[in-house]
């Protein structure tokens, strides 16, 4: 049994190995990793990776187990979440967060910073209408200060307010009183962030890089 | 550009004006200075010459022979001698300030030769006038001046103001160039040259290797000075900055190290392989040790900024004193001053930085750069001098060898180390970072000054060396600094963006960390952002409270940024005065009810005054002014004491209470506007919850302070105990309409502007003036308990920060 289920597995790394971009090692220790944490079973569910205790000190622990199983990060046109993924969701969340490869075209590096930036935005964009309303940009902001007591509540909502404005001022110029921002929408949301260098920023060094064998990050 | 031409042309008559001013005065400097340093020649040759001279001559030689009849007024006599040094110093740096103030007025100059060649320059003429008016030229760029006194202040302003969170993403690339680099420049010039004296026909034979090889560690040392007087001018990105900034920084200690090795062995003529493996142990001590030197001083300023907040006066004396004594503690034990400087500067930067007061803290930065830009002038300036002063060997030979073979090794080394480095960099180093990064290798001073610190007997060749080191500088400075600006826009490299830092990147920095910490624990295995969030947890936990006084240490980093902007933007607005449109235009542009989700009931009953005619709007506004001076006062007198008392207790809510009380402000305003005429209106009209609403509705419903008191003076009192019940709703069932918005926001503009004034003149006015009651009362007395709870108010406004000249006749009124 052992051998046909590694040969299949083998030409099942190499399929998504193309797919994805990441080289077979790293399929190999990410596949490892996802094993662990399912205790062997074939899906994944939130609860596996809450209980990961090194997760337990991150503020945004929530945001991120949510983003695992978002499907717009599985690259399927659909919203709403799943309560289970395979390996294969497993590795396409992770392709966001692979670095950029060398030599990219502007229009590549501009496709793989939407990628990363749309990454995010669905993190804080949680009913996934397509905005950043107010009330989700703050609870961002609150989930990121959840660790610093009682003053990181407090102070939440004044810095979430304040990047709203912040926010409203650079994408719409000067706004009457009676004219109502009803959100960061995605292109408002690559405009404030248009200094922020995610393409490099925003990566992970995945075990047993090898760079010869890195693809430049287009993920189908 | 055409606006700034048209403004300099037409005060090109002050500026003629001004030129022949310093023109003047460098006469004077040059004479007396020259005069100065060698009375004894002056002496001498005392007789005719022209009239300046004759004057410096008489003071200088009136001391040297002093006359021994009796003297008619005996307390009167020239002294010169008594006040030469301190006098001497005076000049050099008032000449030094003098040529960096006029290089500012020549725009089109500076934007094409770099300062630093200009200074260069202005030292060569100084020296040149100098022997021109036949004194001997003063041995200006002493090693023990330039190692005691000008590098310290430029090294520390960099060591503070680093940019850490670059510089350690880049620490792997930086610390390869800094010392494998630095180790292959050095044994490749070195080697090479040594190669190239044996050559027949150089009349170099008599050079040895060992002198060869030190005479390489001399030059292949990138100076931190002159990359940084380059690299600022010319905007480069922070990645390819801090890698040329970071490798001039850290190649100190290899530079040390070789040095005094190759310096001792030149000495004992002998070399083991013990002594090379002593040798890369020395390199292990000095760089560390410099480093731990640095650190224990850094954590010692930082523990004693936590106590000073009963005297604050001498608060940034102690960053100063700190660091000079990392720095000297260092060079006692011949460890890296330069490296320990950075770790002091480094490690105390943000403790230091919670715990010392605003002003203390806008002292320090001022003084680091007033320090480390006359600094600076004067090492370029001496630079010169110091060419025209010392005794030259040209040799053709080893000369334009030395250069040629800087530029090869530097090229080979850069481009050898990248391939190896960019195997590991996620992020990879492209061709034109390469260059840039190659090119932007400049020598400098220290180079000079090393080479200066040779012994003669020893090295027969010293001279020979310091015409090659002053060449390198001066082709390095020169042509690699003049034209690495146009190479870096004809190559496009990418510069550095300008924007200032919007919250929403700081956000987004911060939710990255901990998403990538996220990832990487899922992926299970332990990468840097790992390890970062490790020791940023320790350091909160431990280190942060040990060293920050108060509360303040429990301040998330976001928190601080917030705070630090909203300060910003109080001092911008402060300083703004009258000014219609405000720096910080982002807030006033857009107000809250722009992005509020909650939409509101059109306006139910009296539509209270939308206009006010001119008369009254005066009124009110003088009204108002008179009062917030008293206020002021107030708050002033009671503020000057708690704020030596207990600077730190409220922390962080400092920053809310400023703000608050600008939402007070702008809502007293909007009261005043509806009651002005209608006094004694029940606190829960619906004008006034609209004016709650409106100025701060979300941040006092969130207090619970709004609802639940009745009467309009408590419910200035916003306290920060929060009881968890939201009150939003019932304020925002409240009616509001654009109109009574549109005149708020401008009141609120009006009024923060006000506000900001009104605080500046109520400083500088007499603190008698009693405290008049006037229609507005209820807010005054809101205005009053709002303060009064709040000294660090205080604190906050009343430091404009830099710009302080007063605004007073700024006009408040139209």
């Amino acid at each position: 049994m052992g051998a046909s289920q590694s040969a299949g597995t083998e030409h099942e790394f190499q399929d998504l190995a193309d797919r994805t971009g990441f080289s077979l090692e790293q399929i190999g220790n990410i596949n490892k990793r996802f094993r662990q944490l399912t205790n062997n079973e074939e899906t994944l569910s939130r609860e596996d990776l809450a209980s990961i205790p090194a997760l337990d000190n991150n503020p945004i622990r929530a945001q991120i187990i949510n983003a695992f199983f978002d499907k717009r990060n599985l690259h399927q046109n659909e919203t709403g979440t799943v309560q289970e993924i395979g390996f294969e969701e497993f590795l396409l969340v992770m392709t966001h967060f692979r670095p950029a490869a060398m030599g990219l075209t502007e229009e590549e590096r501009e496709n793989l910073r939407r990628e990363k930036l749309r990454f995010l935005f669905n993190m804080h964009d949680t009913d996934s209408d397509g905005t950043i309303t107010l009330e989700e940009y703050r609870w961002v902001v609150e989930e990121l200060l959840s660790k610093a007591g009682i003053i990181g509540q407090e102070t939440a909502k004044a810095i979430a307010d304040a990047a709203m404005l912040e926010v409203a001022g650079t994408t719409r110029g000067k706004m009457e009183p009676d004219e109502f921002y009803e959100g960061i929408t995605f292109e408002n949301f690559l405009q404030i962030l248009k200094t922020f260098d995610i393409e490099t920023r925003m990566h992970v060094r995945f075990l047993n890089m090898d760079t010869a064998t890195l693809r430049c990050g287009k993920s189908k | 550009m055409s606006v700034r031409v048209a403004l300099h042309s037409r005060s090109f008559l002050e500026r003629g004006l001004l030129l022949l001013v310093i023109l003047i005065f460098l006469e004077g400097t040059v004479l007396t200075l020259g005069a100065a340093s060698s009375p004894d020649i002056s002496a001498q040759d005392n007789t005719g010459g022209h009239d300046h001279l004759d004057d410096h001559r008489g003071i200088a030689g009136s001391h040297v022979h002093p006359n021994y009849t009796k003297k008619a007024f005996p307390v009167l006599s020239l002294d010169y001698h008594h006040i030469q040094v301190p006098f001497e110093i005076s000049l050099w740096v008032l000449l030094a300030s003098l040529m960096k103030l006029g290089f500012h007025l020549i725009p089109q100059l500076s934007s094409i030769v770099p300062e630093s060649c200009l200074l260069i320059v202005v030292g060569l003429l100084v020296g040149g006038l100098i022997k021109l008016a036949g004194e001997e030229v003063p041995p200006v760029l002493d090693s023990n001046l330039f190692f005691l006194c000008l590098l310290p202040p430029i090294i520390l302003d960099a060591g503070y103001f680093l940019p850490i969170r670059p510089f350690m993403e880049n620490i792997g690339t930086i610390l390869m160039f800094a010392v494998v680099g630095t180790l292959w420049n050095a044994f490749f010039v070195g080697g090479l040259l040594y190669a190239v004296c044996q050559i027949e026909g150089t009349y170099l034979s008599q050079v040895e290797l060992l002198p060869c090889l030190l005479f390489g560690s001399i030059i292949s040392a990138v100076d931190p000075v002159a990359v940084l007087a380059v690299f600022e001018e010319i905007h480069i990105n922070e990645l390819l900055h801090i890698l040329v900034f970071g490798e001039s920084l850290l190649n100190d200690a290899v530079t040390v190290v070789l040095y005094h090795l190759f310096e001792e062995y030149s000495g004992a003529g002998e070399v083991t392989p013990m002594d090379v493996v002593l040798g890369v142990i020395c390199f292990l001590i000095v760089s560390l040790g410099g480093i731990a030197v640095g650190a224990i001083y850094g954590i010692l300023a930082a523990f004693t900024s936590r106590f000073t907040s009963h005297t604050r006066v001498i608060e940034p004396l102690f960053v100063f004193v700190y660091s000079y004594m990392a720095y000297l503690s260092a060079e006692m034990f011949h460890l890296s001053g330069i490296m320990a400087l950075i770790a002091c500067g480094a490690v105390m930067r943000p403790y230091v930085e919670a715990n010392i007061s605003h002003k203390s803290h806008t002292t320090v930065k001022y003084f680091l750069k007033m320090w480390s830009s006359v600094s600076e002038t004067l090492i370029f300036i001496f630079l010169g001098v110091a060419t025209v002063a010392g005794p030259h060997a040209w040799n053709w030979t080893f000369v334009s060898v030395t250069v040629i073979l800087c530029l090869v090794s530097r090229v080979i080394g850069v481009v050898g180390l990248t391939f190896i480095i960019n195997k590991f960099r996620i992020v990879k180093l492209t061709t034109k970072d390469q260059f840039i990064v190659a090119y932007g290798g400049l020598r400098g001073a220290i180079a000079f000054s090393l080479g200066y610190l040779l012994d003669k007997n020893l090295f027969p060749m010293r001279t020979m060396f310091l015409t090659a080191i002053i060449t390198e500088i001066f082709f390095t400075v020169f042509v690699q600094g003049m034209t690495i600006k146009p190479l870096v826009d004809l190559l496009a490299v990418k510069k550095k963006q300008e924007a200032k830092r919007s919250i929403n990147e700081e956000i987004h920095t911060q939710f990255l960390d901990h998403l990538l910490t996220g990832i990487e624990d899922i992926c299970g295995h332990y990468g840097h952002h790992h390890w970062k969030d490790k020791l940023n947890r320790f350091n909160k936990k431990y280190i942060k409270k040990c060293l920050i006084a108060g509360e303040r240490y429990k301040e998330p980093q976001l928190i601080a940024f917030y705070h630090k902007m909203e300060f910003k933007q109080a001092i911008e607005l402060v300083e703004s005065g009258g000014g219609v449109k405000l720096p910080s235009a982002v807030p006033s542009q857009v107000s809250m009810q722009n992005i509020q989700p909650k939409k509101l009931p059109p306006p139910v009953a009296e539509r209270a005054l939308p206009q006010f005619t001119k008369g009254r709007e005066e009124e009110i506004r003088k009204i108002l002014r008179s009062n917030l001076q008293k206020t002021r006062q107030r708050l002033r007198s009671y503020n000057r004491h708690t704020l030596v008392a207990d600077p730190f207790e409220d922390g962080w809510n400092d920053f809310i209470l400023k703000k608050q009380r600008l939402i007070e402000l702008e809502k007293k305003m909007t009261e005043m506007s509806n009651y002005l005429t209608v006094p004694g209106a029940t606190p829960d009209s619906p004008t006034m919850c609209r004016a709650r609403l409106a100025s701060g509705s979300d941040f006092k419903a969130e207090k619970g302070g709004a609802k639940v008191i009745p009467d309009p003076n408590a419910f200035y009192n916003i306290k920060a105990s929060s009881d968890g019940v939201p009150t939003i709703q019932v304020d925002l069932a409240s009616p509001q309409s654009p109109d009574s918005v549109n005149m708020l926001n401008e009141f609120s503009k009006r009024g923060a502007t006000g506000q900001g004034l009104g605080q500046r003149e109520g400083a500088d006015r007499d603190e008698d003036q009693g405290l008049m009651m006037k229609p507005a009362g209820k807010g005054e007395k809101g205005e009053e308990e709002g303060g009064n709870k709040n000294p660090g108010l205080m604190r906050c406004l009343s430091d404009p920060g830099p710009s302080n000249e007063d605004e007073e006749d700024e006009p408040f009124l139209p």
